[in-house]
């Protein structure tokens, strides 16, 4: 004979103990999955400092930042020109020039392709007077837009403030 | 001895499970070569497993000390370098094998009823294998090492909404770097041992429904149409091996770097990308795919990544699309041209993805991307077209033979 009130006390019984199972799982995966997440020791490298005085016109220097690469190009006038020119050009990722520079001479760019994230080459090498991403070939311009190539956004610019004229430092600290 | 087995088998029946699935084991008569690729494969996997394990007994995936270490184990280890260069070019021959082994499962139908399962175990002990593949890859931490596992997880930022924080989490930092070559080697440490699970489940599934054979038809008669594994197929396959071992062993001995990239022996650069970034291989056809699609914008990136991981994933349903009366292209004459179009193509892509993504050919007449482009149209028009062949039965199958 079948007890109606056993039988949904038992498919209750069952329900919560699933429930209970598969809440205490996920719970329990929390800290096995965050244990991936950058730790201290690598968030505290937030920031880097570098120092412009020795950068002449026209000429560009790579500095790690997060283990990343940073372009900080001392822009010539005309490449300068070049920028300001095709900010009415139809861009993929339109951004005027003057949004993505603080000093207009001093292009600072997180160099990492937004394709796959290979570090582009320096200035000059692609075409519009910009950088060539050598893997599948991105051409970015003289403000670091991405104008031809499989790279769907323009190469971001880092968080930087300018600690005096000549020192840069890149990266929010923690 | 009997006694002992006797005592054995009451507790465990050992003696009856060699028999019945291994000595005794039914097998169609008319297997020919191409069936020998599935013990090879397995063969490469215990040498993978084997070498692997001696050489993480030297190794240390530490971002300062990797390369070194790698250099360390190639001079200074007792064979280290056989380990590595067995290690290096086992995995190459492992892929040629398994590309083997599934190409010959296409073209006998082996991924038809009732071989579905067998086959969905066999596409997920690939898509493992091109895991593991690459997560070693990493491991030298040369040039290639570190821009290979730096392309291939920014793919990651081309899933909506969260990939950009996903890949954080899978680097567990801002770039590849140290915690990422810790986890990777972890990670392709365990992956073999999860392969190896799975070819036993494959093996099960195998011994369940048995094997198909180049007519593709079904055992009529047992006593008439198999014959038993021990000696025949026993001796088959270990000639198979005989003749693996000759070719991987010239290789590992008189070309050892021939498929190794000369800038994998530059310790890697995180501020310099190469001139050339080419993955292995072995993955060169699915990088062809992904950089075929640049026509779309700002969807290219999600779009390739799309269509590469579709190119493995369309194999699932192949058992599906497939809906000729008949499994073995020897009696599908257009699905045979198909197939060879196919094999054709995929070397085809595997050209392209080798060269530069602004490369041409005939003189800059053919940029290569159009090869591309055309390439992963045949790759994905294979799986469309023998839908259409056979589903409106536009092919018409030649009379199967009554037995085997
Ligand atoms: C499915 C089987 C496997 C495949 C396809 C595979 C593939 C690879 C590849 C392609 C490399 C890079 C070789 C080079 O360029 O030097 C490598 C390196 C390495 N693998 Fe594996 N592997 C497998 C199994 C294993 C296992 C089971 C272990 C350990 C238990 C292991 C440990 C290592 C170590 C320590 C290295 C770094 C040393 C070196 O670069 O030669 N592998 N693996
Ligand atoms: S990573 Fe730069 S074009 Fe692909």
């Amino acid at each position: 004979m079948v007890i109606e009130a056993e039988e949904n006390r038992r498919d209750f019984l069952i329900l919560a103990t699933g429930a209970v199972g598969v809440a205490g799982s996920a719970a329990a995966a929390w800290p096995f999955i965050r244990s991936w997440s950058p730790s201290a020791d690598v968030l505290a490298l937030a920031t880097t400092e570098a120092d412009l005085s020795a950068l002449t016109e026209g000429q560009m220097i790579t500095i790690p930042w997060q283990g990343k690469p940073i372009f900080i190009l001392y822009r010539t006038a005309e490449q300068i020109a070049q920028a300001k020119e095709a900010d009415s050009a139809s861009l993929p990722d339109p951004e005027q020039d003057k949004d993505r520079v603080h000093k207009e001479q001093y292009l600072v760019l997180l160099a990492l392709c937004t394709h796959l994230g290979c570090v582009p080459q320096p200035i000059g090498t692609g075409d519009f007077g910009g950088f060539l991403c050598p893997c599948h070939g991105s051409h970015y311009d003289t403000s670091g837009r991405i104008r031809k190539g499989p790279a769907p956004k323009n190469l971001p610019v880092p968080y930087y403030t300018f600690k005096d004229d000549h020192t840069i430092v890149i990266g929010k600290p923690v | 001895m009997s006694k002992l087995m006797e005592w054995v088998d009451a507790r465990i029946p050992v003696s009856d499970m060699i028999k019945s699935q291994a000595t005794e084991y039914p097998t169609p008569k008319n297997l020919n070569y191409w069936w020998n690729f599935g013990s090879l494969a397995l063969f490469m996997l215990i040498i993978m497993i084997l070498t692997g394990l001696f050489l993480a007994m030297h190794y240390k995936p530490d971002a300062k000390q990797a390369f070194d270490v790698v250099e360390h184990i190639m001079r200074d280890v007792n064979y280290g370098w056989l380990l590595r260069y067995l290690h290096a070019n086992g995995a190459t021959f492992f892929f040629i094998i398994i590309y083997v082994h599934i190409f010959r499962g296409m073209y006998y139908g082996s991924y038809r009823a009732p071989r579905e399962i067998l086959w969905w175990i066999g596409v997920i002990i690939f898509f493992l294998m091109m895991g593991t593949g690459f997560l070693g890859y990493v491991l030298p931490w040369g040039q290639m090492s570190y821009w290979g596992a730096a392309v291939i997880t920014n793919l990651i930022t081309a899933v909506p909404v969260i990939g950009e924080d996903l890949v954080i989490w899978v680097w567990g930092g801002f770039s590849v770097d140290d915690a990422t070559l810790n986890r990777f080697y972890v990670l392709h440490f365990l992956l073999p041992f999860v392969i190896f699970a799975l070819v036993i489940v494959h093996m099960w599934a195998l011994h369940a429904v048995h094997s198909n054979n180049p007519d593709g038809i079904d055992i009529v008669d047992e006593k008439k149409d198999t014959l038993p594994f021990h000696p025949y197929f026993t001796i088959k396959d270990l000639y198979g091996i005989g003749v693996l071992l000759i070719i991987y062993c010239w290789f590992v001995f008189f070309a050892p770097n021939a498929f190794l990239e000369p800038d994998n022996y530059i310790p890697a650069n995180p501020m310099q990308t190469p001139a050339h970034i080419v993955p292995e291989w072995y993955f060169l056809p699915f990088y062809a795919i992904l950089r075929s699609i640049d026509f779309l914008g700002s969807f290219s990136k999600l779009a390739g990544v799309i269509a590469m991981v579709g190119a493995i994933l369309v194999l699932f349903v192949l058992p599906f699309l497939d809906r000729s009366p008949v499994r073995s292209f020897r009696y599908r004459p257009l699905s045979r041209s198909l197939f060879w179009i196919f094999v054709a193509n995929s070397i085809m892509l595997g050209w392209v993805g080798y060269n530069p993504a602004d490369a041409t050919a005939f003189d800059g007449a053919l940029p290569l991307i159009i090869l591309g482009r055309t390439g992963t149209a045949i790759y994905f028009g294979y799986f469309v077209m023998l839908f259409i062949v056979t589903a409106f039965k536009i092919e018409k199958p030649l009379p199967l033979p009554k037995s085997l």
